[in-house]
């Protein structure tokens, strides 16, 4: 009796660990593109965090944002301070999960499209999103890309009337991250 | 026996903490330095240097104007009908060194300035608490020898100034640095003044909204340096920024906007009306793109 216990303990605890595969990276790259009349302005970030966990689809991306880097020294200054208040909101968050959670066969390699939805964090302010994307499997690394636009005034971004010209409405993300399996 | 059901009970409860729990907490924080930007509009408070530095690959136009003092009365618009004026311009060689060159018509004087931030205020992994730089300055003299039949020396006409600039931004809304100055003179009028002047600086911005704020700076001046009748400098201002032009509009005792003039030579008394209304216009080009 006390061996099927002990059994059945481990047989949970290597399960437990097989089962729960996860997949991080913190060194995503998140770019900001804003394409207005006057102005195209362009950003990168290089060291987003993100996790995947492949057995409930489940997904979460956090970026710091003072870690933009712009081509203009002032833009920078401008989204820091001005827009995206950085000091006081310092990250963007989103957790979500992948919709479907059978779209994707995680034992073979591939390319699966995908649509991922959850709560985006942006400026303190939590929304619903829900973007397409892809996720491509090749030799057990996982890599996922997504491209998706937000509203700025969604998120209690405001956009002064002087500089309407310069900054668009929306903005579009593009979201490239390479996984690699998290050994806990 | 018991302990295993009980092993057996956190095992499985353990487990699904374990897949429950929000994904980001498994990574854990990573601690990065977190470096305090934009303590000051521009590189400049008013007339004193900030302790911001240019970009690295930023060129900054100044066009600086001070008009007449405000007691020269309405037959001179309060100052208006007369104006000095300093055209510069600054560059940032990197991130941490700015070099600068400016034409002032006061004195008909050339200034030339480097400036280097060797500490910066930073949290998080790496704490800083404060923002420093060093500041030296040249000027050159430009007008005609006063006597120009005895014999004249070039080295007459140039003034030095060294500072080291601290601060600190204390939060989004309030910055404070001090600066202290020497200024070294190789020629002074009279043989009571000091070549070498020492002074201390202060100078604060409050910012009262996300594209305006006031700035307000003083320069004490050591007693018995200068001959009487000249004064420390006190200057208050608006910056007001409007996308990649910052305008600064300011009241100041001292007509010079050099360090070896605003320090040594105002004269300006703001309880007489001995005040010039005058402006900064701040304009940036990004002349060299840095690489991602």
């Amino acid at each position: 009796m006390q061996k099927f216990f002990f059994l059945l303990a481990v047989i949970l605890l290597v399960g437990g660990t097989v089962n729960a595969q996860k997949y991080f990276t913190r060194a995503g790259k998140v770019t900001f593109t804003s394409e207005a009349p006057v102005e195209k302005i362009e950003a990168v970030n290089q060291s987003a965090t993100a996790i995947l966990d492949t057995e409930s689809s489940r997904m979460e991306f956090a970026i710091l944002i003072k870690a933009f880097q712009f081509e203009k020294a002032l833009m920078q200054e401008h989204f820091n301070e001005n827009y995206m208040e950085s000091s006081t909101y310092p990250k963007a968050t989103f957790k979500g999960q992948i919709d479907d959670a059978t779209a994707v066969n995680w034992g073979k390699d591939g390319s699966y499209p995908v649509t991922v939805s959850g709560d985006m964090t942006i400026h303190g302010v939590t929304q619903k999103l829900t973007a397409p994307g892809t996720i491509t499997i090749k030799e057990g690394s996982i890599a996922a890309q997504s491209t998706f636009t937000v509203a700025v005034a969604d998120y209690g971004i405001e956009i002064p009337s002087v500089v309407a010209e310069n900054i668009a409405k929306e903005v579009t993300i593009a979201v490239d991250v390479q996984l690699a399996q998290l050994n806990k | 026996m018991k302990n295993w059901i009980i092993l057996l009970i956190f095992c499985c409860f353990g487990w699904s903490a374990y897949s429950q729990d929000d994904l980001l907490g498994l990574l854990g924080e990573e601690e990065t330095t977190d470096y305090a930007t934009a303590a000051f509009k521009t590189n400049r408070v008013i007339n004193l240097h900030s302790l911001e530095s240019t970009a690295a690959g930023v060129l900054d136009i100044k066009i600086s104007h001070r008009f007449g003092m405000l007691n020269r009365g309405a037959y001179d618009l309060f100052g208006l009908d007369n104006a000095t004026i300093r055209i510069g311009a600054d560059y940032g060689i990197t991130n941490r060194l700015t070099v600068g060159f400016g034409r002032s018509s006061y004195e008909k004087t050339l200034d030339g300035f480097v400036k280097y931030k060797f500490l910066r205020q930073s949290s998080g992994k790496k704490v800083m608490p404060i923002t420093a730089a060093l500041f030296a300055s040249t000027a050159v003299q430009g007008l005609r020898w006063a006597n120009p039949d005895r014999e004249n020396y070039f080295s007459s006409r140039l003034t030095y100034t060294y500072q080291l600039i601290f601060g600190r931004k204390f939060s989004d809304n309030f910055s404070l640095q001090f600066s202290p100055t020497v200024v070294h003179r190789n020629l002074v009028k009279f043989s009571i003044e000091a070549n070498d002047v020492y002074a201390a600086a202060m100078a604060t911005r409050i910012k009262l909204t996300k594209r305006m704020a006031i700035n307000a700076e003083y320069v004490y001046v050591l007693p018995d340096q200068l001959v009487p009748g000249y004064r420390n400098s006190l200057s208050i201002g608006f910056d007001i920024e409007t996308g990649g032009h910052v305008f600064q509009l300011h009241f100041t005792n001292s007509t010079s906007m050099i360090e070896k003039g605003f320090v040594t030579e105002t004269s300006g008394d703001w309880l007489d009306g001995g005040i010039h209304f005058g402006f900064n216009v701040s304009r940036v080009f990004t002349v060299h793109k840095p690489r991602h």
